[in-house]
């Protein structure tokens, strides 16, 4: 991965309380996964920032490499790794998405 | 290139010997599984470890020849 693709996926997690790195975009998804989880945040109500890797082809292979997983979506709440759609899927599910936005002190809705 | 049951079974078996498995095609298309991982070696692990321990079991595979694989692990 080249430092630039390195320090843009720095920023992105420094700068944004929950980040989304995700095929497409919020409001247009190019991809079930990765619809799934901003549709979650969407109905939790809680701001969260969509990185559409299409758009950046090393952003797409540099965010694998940088979370050390190999699959796309990804989730970073306050600069930590979550999961992918399974992992945040099955959180939300079990309520231990909510606690970990408590957690974290993120604003949600109850 | 798509992956069949027996396959994705065998790599995860290989790495993990004492893992229950069940896997599921779940639009008949052999490229989107389910799989439910039962394993004693998962114990103390962080999810995202024990989701780790069956991506590296699988060699790269997932993402490639296996286009969605979705994973549940258990202890």
């Amino acid at each position: 991965m080249d430092q630039q693709t390195k320090d843009l996926i720095s920023n992105e997690i420094a700068n944004n309380e929950i980040c989304l790195f995700m095929k497409g975009t919020p409001d247009a998804p190019q991809c079930g996964f990765s619809m799934a989880i901003a549709n979650m945040f969407k109905i939790l109500e809680v701001d969260f920032k969509g990185i559409n890797v299409l758009e950046n082809q090393s952003l797409r292979e540099g965010i694998k490499e940088f979370s050390d997983w190999p699959t796309i979506p990804q989730v970073y709440v306050k600069k930590e790794f979550i999961g992918g759609c399974d992992i945040v899927k099955e959180m939300y599910e079990n309520g231990e998405l909510k606690k970990l936005l408590e957690k974290k002190e993120i604003k949600f809705k109850k | 290139m798509a992956m069949n049951i027996k396959e994705i079974e065998a790599l995860i078996k290989e790495a993990l010997p004492d893992a229950k498995i069940e896997i599921q095609d779940l639009a008949g298309d052999g490229n989107h599984y389910s799989a439910t991982v039962t394993s004693g070696e998962f114990s103390g692990k962080s999810r995202i470890e024990q989701h780790k321990m069956v991506y590296n079991s699988l060699r790269g595979k997932m993402g490639n020849e296996l286009h969605a694989l979705a994973i549940k692990t258990k202890e």
